[in-house]
């Protein structure tokens, strides 16, 4: 590589030109990948459209088996950390190691708590014979459409718990570095992008609550 | 009088560094960042994987022989069109053109040292392996039978095939492509060398930013889709069941929702390819330089809406089915606009007939007549009637096989001199560019005949009144695989015995051709400036080939 | 996008994008968020008939867009951004609604 001068910043890749070519290509590369992410996820919601469009009173009797309590506490939490994750990029831009550790740290706490309230929603929904196959034993006339609402359900918080969890890899990783001090105010993409998929996956969840979890509660 | 022989000492020939002899060994290839390399890797698993696809063509070819089905059981039959289908669309054809012949080229046309993330690119290379790995696994225990389109309930609860591992395989190699497509929206972005603007790009750049487009929008789609199925095949329950009140032709809108897209991944790339070999061989600006670039886009975007005319006949309503009828007459449109251009290029261009010519000119053709069935497909009215027939085969057939992989041996041999540095044996190129064209054509053009006189497809035995037309076309299927073999005989021959190429063989514009052949692993020795438009030629680039 | 002059040198990237969003932003948001996700939950029990779901929809949406604008910085990101993201927003609409043309209009015609 015979035009690129010596003592460059360490993170910057020989292919680049710059930290700013290679912090633009990181960022547009996140958001072309959470397109990616949409047309994952949304022929999930619309299939639950379609099914619920057509079968509203079984999947309203569906969602009055959904613990609303644990799903809104759940939705405070992700909430909170994407809070936590937009900290974090700011104390990354403002140079403040400490506070981007700490910022960082308390993310995958909340992360994790998430993902421990949906494991005690899954046992509950395990026991009432709700998980749909072979061990699905409810019993009402309207039961085979109620085990629908359960498919989708499992599906596509299923879904969504498999990227927390990859999120949740993610920001360990970040948090790794970021006690390395390897973040700055010339150098935050990282901090930036792995913010930008946890906001998607934050996002995700924003829609499934109502939909999963508040079906004709009135 | 005796002969004295003189030993005359050799000269030793001292190589230009370039990518190919920078390092050497196995581990500098499997863990090589260099897009370069890494388009060599896809050259040698696709090619691989083409025979394979080929292998199962060959079997049913010589099933279609006699009208009885007395080579192989029906199930196995089955099994054959599944994996010729499902080997041959994702594992050959939506990889090639941009895999190899897109990774190698683009980074190089935009001037760039490499790709915007040479670690997943490496990355989508295993990704494609391991899908690789799957489809074989998948063969060697027997196979799938729900045809490569994998429609429900059968796929779900009824075929008795290693349908989930299969899955598998082909989610593992979308994602693949999918971070092909990302690679390549975000270098086109953020890594062309200065002065080169959008609209001094090679054709070839906007071909694949819109084949990337479709890769990044659609091939999610397929991927929960897929998962769905097999969730239900593990579950013995799900969203199509219709015992749950599932339904399964909402299978098949997701499917297809994706599928259909997925033939202009496979198309996009060969016209690109198109672009770049009939402007190097008319030495001419192509005719209307804007009108293909958007004609790219517009077949992206267009092809996202049109996917229901796979489901004519499956239950959809008669109302949607007219409006995407309406639709698909529309996507014609812009296809039917780069072949105006490209016929207006070549009209007073200065031609001459190299290989990458003949088969850009037979891309052309095929393509033209593969689209033109299209649009009969289209109406509604004639769909009911040839839907399920060969005339369906033959339809997809001119455009994948007369179309996209043209398209990709036009760019094989339009590109080999800069990626090897040698130039190949061009009379027996010649003979393998026609002996393609006509064996396709006797292969093919039948089929249309036999769907339009009723030969439904997918069954390995047939009424006797089709036998003609059926041992035409396993004829030219014979005279095709000739025509395929060929070059791998040749291309290794120019490797060892080929005559070296210069930088610029053929004489085109493009910055590919500024560099060396092979080129060095940084592509350039400095980043170059471009001051000048597309397809502008300059005398002193031609090393005098043409 | 732009013409780069080609006599000037070889010129480097503009440096990354250093606006940073204020702390006093970020919390506003938040709360509005854990406000929004309140209402959602108490308009959940009161009957609207019809209007349940797009309300609860509307609210859902208006959280997202809250959160893609000054979270995830799209209110002073590229027009890049912008057309990615209305890209792929558009992509879903469009199964969505040729997907439901089919289902909707489903037993229409009877013979």
């Amino acid at each position: 590589m015979s035009d690129v001068p010596h003592g460059h910043h360490p993170a910057l890749k020989h292919h680049f030109e710059d930290l700013g070519q290679q912090h633009e290509a990181s960022t547009l590369g996140m958001w072309v990948f959470l397109t990616t992410e949409i047309m994952f996820f949304g022929p999930l919601f619309f299939a639950y459209a379609l099914y619920r469009s057509e079968y509203a009173e079984a999947f309203a009797e569906a969602s009055h088996h959904q613990n609303w309590k644990l799903g809104v506490t759940n939705t405070a939490v992700l909430i909170f950390s994407s809070l936590t994750v937009a900290m974090s990029v700011y104390f990354a831009q403002k140079n403040r190691r400490k506070a981007l550790v700490v910022a960082l740290a308390l993310t995958l706490v909340l992360g994790i708590a998430f993902l421990g309230i949906k494991a005690i929603e899954y046992h509950e929904h395990f026991e009432e014979g709700l998980f749909p196959g072979s061990h699905f034993t409810y019993q009402s006339p309207l039961a085979p459409r109620v085990q629908m609402f359960f498919v989708l359900y499992f599906v596509m918080t299923g879904l969504h718990a498999v990227h927390m969890i990859v999120g949740i890899g993610i920001f360990t990783w970040l948090l790794i570095r970021a006690r390395r001090g390897e973040f700055s105010l010339e150098y935050y993409g990282p901090v930036e992008v792995s913010g930008l998929y946890w906001h998607f996956v934050d996002i995700v969840w924003i829609f499934l609550f109502p939909l999963l979890y508040l079906v004709g509660r009135h | 009088m005796t002969t004295t022989v003189i030993d005359v000492p050799e000269i030793p020939v001292v190589e230009k560094p370039n990518y190919l002899n920078q390092e050497y060994g196995a581990v500098s290839w499997l863990l090589t960042q260099d897009h370069k390399r890494i388009g060599i890797l896809y050259l040698l698993s696709v090619t691989g994987m083409f025979l394979l696809g080929g292998f199962f063509a060959v079997l049913m070819r010589l099933e279609l022989v006699t009208p009885a089905g007395d080579l192989f059981s029906s199930d196995t039959y089955n099994k054959l069109f599944t994996l010729h289908g499902l080997v041959m669309i994702f594992f050959f054809l939506i990889p090639s053109i941009p895999a190899v012949l897109g990774n190698f080229i683009l980074p190089i046309m935009l001037g760039a040292r490499d790709l915007a993330f040479p670690k997943l690119n490496l990355l989508s290379w295993y990704l494609y392996m391991i899908g690789t790995a799957f489809s074989l696994l998948v063969v060697l225990l027997g196979g799938v039978d729900t045809g490569w389109t994998f429609y429900t309930p059968f796929s779900t609860s009824f075929s008795n095939t290693h349908v989930v591992l299969m899955i598998i395989g082909a989610f593992v190699a979308g994602f693949s492509s999918i971070l092909t497509g990302f690679n390549f929206i975000v270098t086109i972005h953020r890594m062309r060398a200065p002065g080169l603007t959008w609209f001094r790009l090679p054709l070839f750049v906007w071909a694949m930013y819109a084949t990337s487009i479709i890769m990044l929008l659609g091939t999610p789609v397929i991927a929960i889709t897929l998962s769905l199925v097999a969730i239900e095949r593990l579950l013995h329950v799900g969203i199509f069941d219709p015992a749950i009140g599932g339904d399964p032709l909402l299978f098949q809108h997701l499917f297809w929702f994706y599928s259909h897209p997925a033939v202009y991944i496979m198309i996009l790339p060969a016209m690109g390819v198109t672009s770049e070999v009939i402007a190097a061989f008319t030495r001419r600006r192509i005719f209307g330089y804007k009108f293909v670039a958007f004609s790219s886009l517009a077949i992206a975007f267009l092809g996202f809406l049109v996917w229901a005319h796979h489901m004519f006949v499956a239950g959809i309503s008669v109302y949607s089915a007219m409006i995407f009828s309406l639709l698909s007459f529309l996507v014609a449109i812009p296809s039917a606009v780069k072949v105006f251009n490209w016929t207006g290029t070549l009209y007073k261009g200065s031609i001459s007939y190299q290989t990458p010519m003949l088969f850009a000119l037979g891309f052309i053709g095929l393509f033209l007549i593969g689209g033109m069935t299209g649009l009969f497909l289209a109406t509604m009215g004639l769909d009911i009637h040839v839907h399920d027939t060969y005339f369906i085969v033959a339809h997809f057939h001119y455009i994948m096989v007369g179309g996209s992989v043209m398209g990709y041996f036009a760019g094989i041999h339009y590109w080999w001199p800069k990626i090897t540095g040698r130039m190949y044996a061009e009379w027996w190129a010649r003979a393998s560019a026609v002996l393609i064209f006509a064996g396709f054509n006797l292969t093919f053009f039948p089929q249309f005949i036999l769907g339009y006189l009723g030969m439904p497809r997918r069954y390995h035995a047939y009424s006797p009144e089709f036998q003609i037309l059926n041992v035409m076309s396993s004829a030219g299927a014979s005279i095709l695989a000739l025509g395929y073999a060929l070059p791998m005989f040749y291309f290794a021959w120019s490797l060892k015995f080929g005559k070296e190429a210069g930088n610029n063989p053929w004489g085109a514009a493009g910055l590919e051709w500024q560099t060396s052949s092979p080129p060095p692993t940084e592509n350039f020795h400095t980043t170059p400036v471009v001051t000048w438009e597309a397809y502008e030629y300059r005398p002193e680039w031609s090393d005098g080939n043409v | 996008m732009n013409v780069a002059d080609p006599t000037e040198e070889v010129v480097s990237h503009k440096d990354p994008q250093h606006h940073i969003t204020s702390t006093g932003t970020y919390y506003l948001i938040f709360g509005v968020l854990l406000v929004l996700t309140a209402v959602t939950v108490l308009v959940a029990f009161v009957d609207l008939g019809r209007l349940n779901t797009p309300v609860a929809l509307a609210i859902a949406a208006t959280k997202a867009t809250l959160v893609i604008l000054y979270f995830m910085h799209v209110r002073h990101s590229t027009r890049l951004t912008w057309v990615i993201l209305i890209a792929s927003f558009m992509m879903m609409g469009f199964l969505f609604v040729l997907t439901f043309a089919d289902y909707l209009t489903r037993g229409l015609l009877t013979y």
